[in-house]
């Protein structure tokens, strides 16, 4: 038996180089402080086996055998979920060539796939990697039309050349303001655009080789559009619907009074305290962004940090996203940060440690089907963080990550140029071209 | 030069009060009398900011951020007459001062964010309220932010809330000079006038890369290009070299009695603000990316005899940071951001700390509406990151990247950034480590007045959130 006294990145990664096998290596994480991602109350002095890349038991106590990591006490918790993601499919936002979530020359809307278009050799991804992230759920922005396409759900697994999970899981639809736009003006506009959408997608459904017989040539969708959206309407894939105004979010909420199958997530949602109750009797799961507080818009007018934890409060079901950010890499325990750090301002309302947790690890993982991810619990998917400290501190650091049990490399390109650049490094003599960190 | 035209401020300004209006500069021939030569309205727009009412008030059994690099453990801060009037360990209060027990808490003097848009950008974002960019000419340096600047925009108390007591408001990257930027007290005011921060000086906004020449080389004008981004800053600087010069000429007859009124140079507002900064009044804040075309700009001051006080985002700050601390240019920066263009492609964690481990001035910013309500987390951030990389910086050096160093290349440094004795008493008391995640302010004073009580409920709720959903709230 082997035991790797824990006390950074350098003594794992070192550790493993000597014993790393391709395929995911069974360990034991002794004295763990574990945050297990379901909301459950920290546990102190925890261990973690994992074997086969799952987590076999969750206790305490000393480790059967195998390679041990001792955690001397530090944060453990899944790895994190980033819901709202661009990871993969942009490398350069402002660059068009490196950027799919945008697709407003095409034809089609609802049929586009970002399975098709996700890069696991995007740089991004080790950068969210070395952050803590270890399952994104990436989806498009609708740009023509109300619908944005299907969302996939990646691994970040740097061992993994083919990360994807499950694909066609989600189809994004923009309501609101936007789908306004879109659809030509109105909200009426919208809900019309849609409902038509959704009718045609029907009756593609109920007989797919007659399609469009007999419709009129000027037919706003197309036969590959109507093939995704059927399965919207029959629940086979969720509809991610983008709305924030408490009116529209009501209105939302009626579809499925028309299309009883249909499983809708809400993503957005700023004035979802507004309409908690209602959204919590519908049974409605939520995908949200902590740090809106803003009237950003006129549909965003009651936009305040303390909406998750209202809407929780109420009996949501919430998420967080990060969506809207300035840099592809998602800022997640920060988010979640917010929300403990609002629970303590007199009148206003945040989540619990745990639960900011849970809102970035299982709950974005159950909404979007990541069965067995987000979660430190037998059975589940071995996606273990070490952490230098509260993992919600901006101050905080992964100092060790599995995915699916194996080891990730605690690098990525700006890690590279960093080290380049380190003022703490000697001179070398030579330009800096010619310094090549590991 | 400067030493002249600040003379020659200082007597109009006096003539001014003495007639009571502002002539125009098309006053036809006179005599040499200097009394009887063209007045030009100085300090027009000029701040109506005054203290709220304050009382003496002392914190007492608090942990301070004193915002120099300085730490005070279990000390206390009074602030009387709206100013710093004694910090440190032991510390006379009067008997009728207010007294406040920290018990323990932090206090830090009120945070400054030196690139914000509030206000010129504000919520709602709808385009009537896109008031940042004059995007019809790439040289736009006599257009004003002030003039921009709504101050109804519910972003001012979120940062209020958030202990920023200082902003300054800059136009838009757009153009290469894209006017000037005004610094404000973040206070609820009706006009923009009522904010502005009494004597600091105004900036001049000029940008670097991809934007400008996008912008215009879209619509077939120069600059399209790198190249022509700085054809275009030299063309501009020549030109304000030359009206400078005019303008010297003429305030040298004027300071010795030779000066005719028909000999008066023509004013130009685009060139007098370049020569503002020729002049070293207004101070040059440079939004730039790259490290190749910040070293670019270092060498365009020198070439036309400026100084570049700050470049703003500098993504790539730390591959230069030896010039930046050679030029004495401060670097404004993220804690993170990067990858949303191609320019902040080479983004890193440790740009801050590494550009403050050079020994250059750095600076935490925003550009944010939400991130200006964070500087404080993201400080703490690039602070770690430095840290883990190898740096040994300490917390109360940290702050002073939203302290003393936002201050310094503001020109605001002898009045606000730091809690000094006989500094404006902009301050805030935290309900927790002011590093951390979970911190927020629970009292934030400027100029000694109490204007955010997180207790009582005590904010400012502007005219646009009346009667809306959520009015009030706690945000």
């Amino acid at each position: 038996m082997k035991t790797i006294h824990f006390s950074g990145a350098a003594a794992i990664a070192a550790a493993i180089a000597v014993t790393a096998p391709a395929a995911a290596q069974d360990f034991t994480i002794v004295n763990a402080r574990l945050i297990d991602g379901t909301g459950a109350a920290e546990r102190s002095n925890t261990t973690i086996t994992v074997r086969n890349g799952r987590v076999a038991n969750v206790g305490s106590g000393g480790a059967a055998g195998g390679t041990v990591v001792d955690a001397q006490g530090a944060y453990v918790t899944p790895g994190l979920v980033a819901a709202g993601s661009v990871l993969g499919l942009v490398e350069v936002g402002g660059v068009a060539s490196t950027n799919e979530t945008r697709s407003s020359k095409s034809p089609y809307s609802a049929a586009l796939d970002m399975a098709d278009a996700i890069n696991p050799a995007s740089t991004a991804i080790g950068v969210a990697r070395i952050e803590g992230v270890t399952r994104a759920v990436v989806s498009g922005s609708p740009s023509g039309d109300l619908f944005g396409g299907f969302g996939a759900a990646i691994s970040l697994d740097a061992t993994d050349p083919t990360p994807l999970m499950n694909a066609a899981a989600f189809q994004v639809i923009d309501m609101g303001e936007n789908g306004a736009r879109r659809a030509g003006g109105s909200r009426a506009a919208a809900f019309a655009r849609l409902e038509d959408a959704l009718s045609e997608a029907a009756a593609y459904a109920r007989a797919p080789a007659r399609y469009g017989d007999g419709r009129s040539e000027d037919s706003l969708l197309t036969r590959a559009d109507a093939a995704a959206l059927s399965r919207v309407i029959d629940g086979s894939a969720q509809a991610m619907i983008n709305v924030d105004r408490a009116s529209d979010i009501r209105r939302v909420l009626q579809l499925r009074s028309d299309y009883p199958r249909m499983k809708i997530v809400l993503a957005g949602v700023a004035e979802g305290w507004l309409v908690a109750d209602e959204i919590a009797a519908a049974n409605v799961p939520v995908v949200a962004v902590p740090m809106r507080n803003l009237p950003a818009s006129f549909e965003t007018l009651a936009a305040t940090q303390s909406n998750i934890g209202r809407m929780v409060a109420a009996g949501v079901k919430v998420g967080v996203i990060d969506a809207g950010g300035p840099s592809v890499s998602p800022q997640l325990p920060q988010q979640a940060g917010q929300l403990v750090a609002q629970g303590r301002i007199p009148g206003a309302t945040g989540l619990s440690h745990e639960q900011a947790i849970a809102a970035i690890t299982s709950i974005p993982a159950d909404i979007f089907g990541l069965t067995r991810s987000g979660r430190i619990t037998p059975g589940a998917r071995a996606d273990i963080v070490i952490w230098d400290g509260d993992p919600l501190e901006t101050a905080s650091a992964p100092t060790a990550i599995w995915i699916d049990g194996n080891e990730q490399p605690m690098t990525s390109r700006q890690t590279k140029l960093a080290e380049r650049y380190n003022p703490a490094n000697a001179d070398t003599g030579l330009p800096k071209h010619y310094t090549r960190p590991r | 030069m400067s030493r002249l035209r600040m003379a020659l401020a200082l007597a109009s300004a006096a003539a001014l009060t003495a007639c009571a209006t502002a002539q125009a500069d098309t006053a036809g021939p006179k005599s040499a009398s200097s009394s009887e030569l063209p007045k030009r309205a100085e300090n027009p727009y000029a701040s109506t900011y005054a203290p709220y009412g304050s009382q003496t008030t002392v914190i007492e059994n608090a942990n301070i951020y004193d915002g120099a690099g300085g730490k005070i453990m279990g000390g206390t801060l009074l602030i009387e007459g709206g100013k710093v009037a004694a910090i440190g360990t032991a510390v006379d209060a009067p008997a009728d001062a207010l007294r406040i027990d920290a018990g323990g808490k932090w206090v830090t003097p009120g945070i400054i964010d030196i690139h914000s848009h509030l206000g010129n950008y504000p919520s709602p974002s709808v385009d009537a309220h896109s008031d940042g960019n004059e995007v019809t000419g790439p040289v736009t340096s006599e257009v004003e932010a002030q003039h921009g600047v709504w101050p109804q925009d519910p972003g001012f108390s979120r940062a209020l809330a958030a202990g920023v007591t200082t902003l300054h408001i800059l136009p838009g990257s757009a153009n290469l000079f894209g006017g000037r930027g005004v610094t404000l007290r973040n206070v609820p005011a009706r006009t923009v006038q009522g904010m502005k921060f009494p004597g600091a000086p105004d900036s001049l906004k000029m940008a670097c890369g991809e934007n400008p020449k996008r912008v215009y080389g879209s619509q077939g004008r120069m600059p399209g290009s790198r190249m022509g981004n700085f054809a275009l800053y030299r063309i501009t600087w020549q030109k304000a070299v030359e009206y400078d010069r005019q303008w010297d000429a003429w305030d040298e007859k004027v300071e010795n009695g030779t000066a005719k009124a028909k000999d008066i140079p023509k004013r130009d507002l685009q060139l007098d603000t370049l020569r503002g900064v020729l002049d070293g009044e207004i101070l040059v804040q440079n939004h730039c990316y790259r490290a190749d075309e910040m070293a670019g700009i270092l060498d365009l001051a020198k070439e036309f005899g400026y100084k570049v006080s700050a470049f703003h985002h500098a993504v790539e700050a730390y591959k230069i940071a030896d010039l930046l601390k050679e030029n004495g240019t401060c670097a404004a920066m993220w804690a993170d951001w990067w990858g949303f263009k191609m320019e902040s492609y080479d983004g890193i964690r440790e740009n801050i700390p590494f550009v403050h481990a050079a020994g250059a001035c750095a600076i935490t910013h925003s550009d944010d509406d939400i991130g200006i309500q964070r500087l404080n987390q993201e400080s703490a951030k690039a602070l770690a990151d430095g840290n883990r990389a190898g740096l040994n910086i300490l917390p109360e050096t940290a702050w002073t990247w939203i302290g003393m160093n936002p201050a310094k290349a503001l020109g605001i440094d002898d009045e606000v950034g730091s809690l000094e004795v006989g500094k404006r008493g902009d301050v805030v008391l935290w309900n927790g480590d002011p590093l951390s995640v979970y911190a927020r302010p629970e009292k934030v004073w400027l100029d000694g007045a109490l204007l955010y009580d997180a207790g009582s409920g005590m904010r400012p709720v502007s005219d646009f959130e009346l009667g809306q959903p959520g009015e009030g709230d706690t945000k």
